[in-house]
């Protein structure tokens, strides 16, 4: 079968932070490295157990303190390991979305996408999309804005 | 903490693209890390021993393993560093193989993402804290959807080794597809003289409880002791009274029912025993079809049956079961050929499927097992038989091989010759596909023993021409186009998920990959788990497979499960949410979101309520913590801070 490769995106640096559920989406990552899927290199992954674990401060946090896309990723609805939990990331996730621009960042530096684990060439296919609109975006204007980092670093909090 | 890291070269996999020397010196550099090495397989039991080696020489207090992925070897390494003394819980992996230095040849690129995943994976470590199973009991019952000679294999070795077997099938009778075939490859022994005994085993063991008719509704619960509900469609037939004579068969007047078994070839009453050898031999009244229920009149069944065991307001019943284990084993069903609308599928009598085909070829058939035509009961002379028919096709979104439909046309043109020794056999084919043991030389009996007519190529058009079907196709190695007049036309339609598989998946929640095949755990390593404990396939639910290969998936499942419950209990993963009284406010929006009703409301002494999580019930998903408005609760091993410690290495 021919398969399309897409041209890898130039590589500044340029830092995206991807949160995989562990299911689907961490797997279809994994499918897309065994199957040796060529990919850009800017994606940073977080293990989660479910996209419904994500919390909006996950996303609004980092691109606040400076990286330049974050990237949500799960099971397709109804497919979801823990029944519902993809439903309510997208419930969050989509208002998440509408409310970036008030906190002064680009919503295009966000994006969630459902990639099951056996979907390696889709996977490909997004992470190749979301670091090329990343790049094309530049870096994050937000980076190095020199914001006082509190000892444990900029986002852990006592518990 | 005193952490050390052990970056994996995995032979040349990972150090090909990736220099993991230099990660493994960086790694020095974070907080808390004491020790830091590259090594040429990790996994290796050397390389395991010398981790646990580093452990204790170092005084080492959590490890990091930079290699393939968690889902690969978390399991490996973790019991690795619990054998030296830490907690399993105190470990954390980095995925730099299929992550990393398998999407990317860029060495610079990709040693700089290494060193920021194992950078991530010890400013987690840096949070995480030792965690303590609990053990549970394991009912020791088995639960199996699908009776097809999948399910049934697994229930008898589950019932052989002692096992209680609750066994669901939403068909009357059990024996899935084989049931309908008529003789199987490569041997061409009868296929019910084969299952036939196993259906009949099935239905004698004590230990296996049948419910036929019947469909899974709902399932709750965890490995080791999930809660199902099964719906008992309702027959309208008293099953315990019922003893299969057919006498209401016999006397029903509505005589236009179809009959599924046989494929629509002919009609069933509405009062209906699927097949003679039906396990169980009972029968069930089609409420479409029986004329009580469609024009208020009729009872000739209720008068007549010898044990009154008609019971026309019969309602579904919902039943529950408390298993330790599941076994998928819905089998699959068959491409719509009539997609194909130039073949003639659906519009002309004499273009059948393979199904239709075994059918007619059997003795128990509605033909008694002579070949006729459906159009005009006529003995054809030449037969087409049509390979790929919604296999290997992406632009029918079948781009998968069926992988049984080369076998099984082979077999079925050999029974052809058999049936009528002057008949001409033609084959279009693709590829043939005959990979098994003693395959090919099956298909090869076909063509030199018995001269059917292989031709390479794909049809274009079938179309009547007086009572018969021309069939138009190219022949490509001979580089020309062929036509052939044929009497009959048979398509080996491929395979495809069954039915509902999907609904299924999303009760048991098992995941599917595109065309809603089941998938395994791992596509070598694990062909019969899948990601959710306690739950195995077997059988074709889990892509296209022909008897042998269903069977040993049967034996295998079942195998899995014996294992499974020769320990008494299960120790259950701690990985669940955990209230902090202090923080919560009681405001029970956790309660709300939880999936699976594992957080309850309690009141302290103070009056005042707080949520509690049923430590045994969470799944560890983790929505109530993304939820909880002061983050009171959180899951353990990915808490906030956890997360939030990887996120920080990259604002840096
Ligand atoms: C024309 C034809 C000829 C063939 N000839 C051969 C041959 O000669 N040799 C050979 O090795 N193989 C042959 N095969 C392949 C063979 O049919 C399959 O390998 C075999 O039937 C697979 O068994 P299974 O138990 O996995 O699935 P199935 O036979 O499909 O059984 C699945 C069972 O599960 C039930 N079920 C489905 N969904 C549910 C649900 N939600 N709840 C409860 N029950 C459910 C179904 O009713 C069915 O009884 C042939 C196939 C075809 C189409
Ligand atoms: S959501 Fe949080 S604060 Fe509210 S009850 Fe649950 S744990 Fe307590
Ligand atoms: S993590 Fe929370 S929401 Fe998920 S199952 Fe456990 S208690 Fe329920």
């Amino acid at each position: 079968m021919v398969q399309s490769v897409p041209s890898p995106a130039p590589q500044t640096s340029i830092r995206i932070i991807g949160f995989l559920c562990n299911w689907c989406s961490y797997g279809g990552a994994d499918t897309a490295g065994v199957c040796r899927f060529k990919q850009p290199t800017d994606l940073r992954v977080v293990r989660i157990p479910c996209t419904g674990r994500v919390d909006p401060l996950f996303v609004a946090k980092p691109l606040i303190y400076g990286v330049d896309g974050v990237l949500v990723s799960g099971c397709h609805p109804k497919d979801c390991h823990y029944a519902v939990g993809n439903l309510y990331a997208r419930r969050r996730l989509e208002v998440l979305k509408n409310f970036l621009s008030f906190m002064g960042i680009d919503k295009r530096r966000f994006d969630y996408a459902w990639v099951s684990a056996s979907e390696g060439q889709r996977w490909q296919q997004v992470v190749s999309d979301f670091s090329e609109r990343i790049h094309q975006l530049g870096p994050n204007p937000l980076a190095g804005k020199g914001i006082p980092q509190p000892v444990q670093g900029p986002l852990t909090r006592a518990t | 903490m005193r952490i050390g890291v052990f970056v994996c070269q995995c032979g040349t996999n990972i150090a090909g693209t990736v220099d993991t020397e230099a990660v493994a010196r960086k790694a020095l550099e974070y907080a808390d890390v004491v020790y830091a090495t590259s090594y040429v397989y990790t996994c290796s039991e050397p390389g395991q021993q010398e981790i646990q080696r580093r452990i204790k020489e170092m005084d080492l207090q959590g490890v990091v393993v930079a290699a393939c992925s968690p889902r690969m070897h978390e399991p490996t390494f973790r019991r690795a560093v619990e054998r030296a003394g830490l907690n399993r819980y105190m470990f954390e992996m980095a995925n730099i193989r299929e992550h990393v230095s398998w999407i990317s040849t860029d060495k610079e690129a990709n040693t700089r993402k290494a060193m920021e995943l194992v950078h991530m994976a010890v400013a987690k470590l840096r949070f995480n804290q030792p965690l303590f199973s609990s053990k549970v009991p394991i009912n020791k019952r088995v639960l199996i959807i699908g009776a097809g000679v999948a399910g049934i294999q697994a229930a008898l070795d589950c019932s052989d080794g002692g096992l209680d077997v609750v066994l669901v099938e939403k068909n009357p009778s059990i024996g899935g597809k084989m049931a309908q075939l008529d003789k199987t490859f490569p041997t061409i022994d009868c296929s019910s003289c084969i299952l036939g005994p196993k259906m009949v085993d099935t239905a004698q063991k004590e230990n296996i409880t049948l419910y036929a008719c019947s469909e899974v509704e709902s399932v709750a619960g965890y490995v080791g002791n999930f809660k199902v509900q099964i719906r008992k469609k309702a027959t309208y037939v008293d099953w315990n009274a019922c003893t299969g004579c057919g006498e209401c068969v016999q006397k029903c007047p509505s005589r236009k029912a179809p009959d599924t078994f046989n494929e629509n070839l002919s009609n069933a009453r509405a009062i209906n025993i699927p097949f003679p050898q039906a396990i169980p031999k009972k029968a069930t009244i089609n409420r479409d079809y029986c004329l009580h229920f469609t024009r208020g009149k009729c009872g000739v069944c209720k008068k007549i049956c010898p044990v009154r065991a008609i019971d026309y307001d019969m309602q579904d019943e919902i039943v529950t079961e408390e298993v330790g284990a599941i076994i998928v084993a819905t089998g699959y069903d068959l491409f719509d050929h009539s997609v194909y609308g130039e073949y003639g599928g659906g519009r002309y009598p004499d273009v059948i499927s393979g199904l239709q085909y075994e059918r007619i070829l059997s003795a128990s058939g509605p033909f008694g097992g002579h070949i006729k035509r459906p159009s005009d009961g006529s003995e054809p002379k030449d037969i087409v038989f049509i390979a790929c028919v919604g296999s290997r096709d992406a632009s029918v979104g079948r781009p998968y091989c069926s992988g049984i439909c080369c076998m099984y046309i082979a077999k079925q043109a050999i029974l052809t010759k058999d049936h009528l020794p002057d008949s001409n056999c033609y084959v279009f084919y693709m590829d043939i596909r005959s990979p098994g043991k003693n395959y090919d030389e099956f298909v090869r009996r076909a063509q030199e023993e018995y001269g059917v007519q292989y031709i390479r190529g794909r049809v274009g058009k079938v179309y009547p021409r007086g009572d018969r079907l021309v069939v138009q196709g190219a022949d490509t190695l001979l580089g020309i186009q062929v036509e052939v007049e044929a009497d009959l036309v048979v398509l080996a339609t491929g395979v495809e998920a069954s039915s509902g598989a999907a609904e299924l998946a999303e009760k048991l929640r098992i995941s599917y990959d595109q065309y809603g095949f089941y998938m395994e755990s791992h596509p070598k390593l694990r062909p019969v788990e899948t990601n959710t404990a306690g739950v195995y396939l077997a059988g074709a639910c889990q892509g296209p497979k022909d008897i042998p290969a269903s069977v040993a998936q049967g034996s295998a499942a079942a195998a899995k499960i014996q294992a499974l419950f020769a320990r008494d209990v299960i120790e259950t993963d701690p990985q669940v949410a955990l209230v902090n009284e202090r923080t919560c406010v009681g405001c029970l929006k956790c309660i709300m979101v939880c999936p699976f009703g594992a957080i309850q409301s309690k009141t302290l002494r103070d009056g005042s309520i707080k949520a509690e999580v049923l430590a045994s019930v969470c799944q560890g998903c983790g929505l109530c913590n993304a939820t909880c408005p002061p983050k009171a609760i959180q899951l353990q091993h990915a808490t906030d801070n956890q997360i939030l410690a990887e996120l920080n290495t990259l604002c840096a």
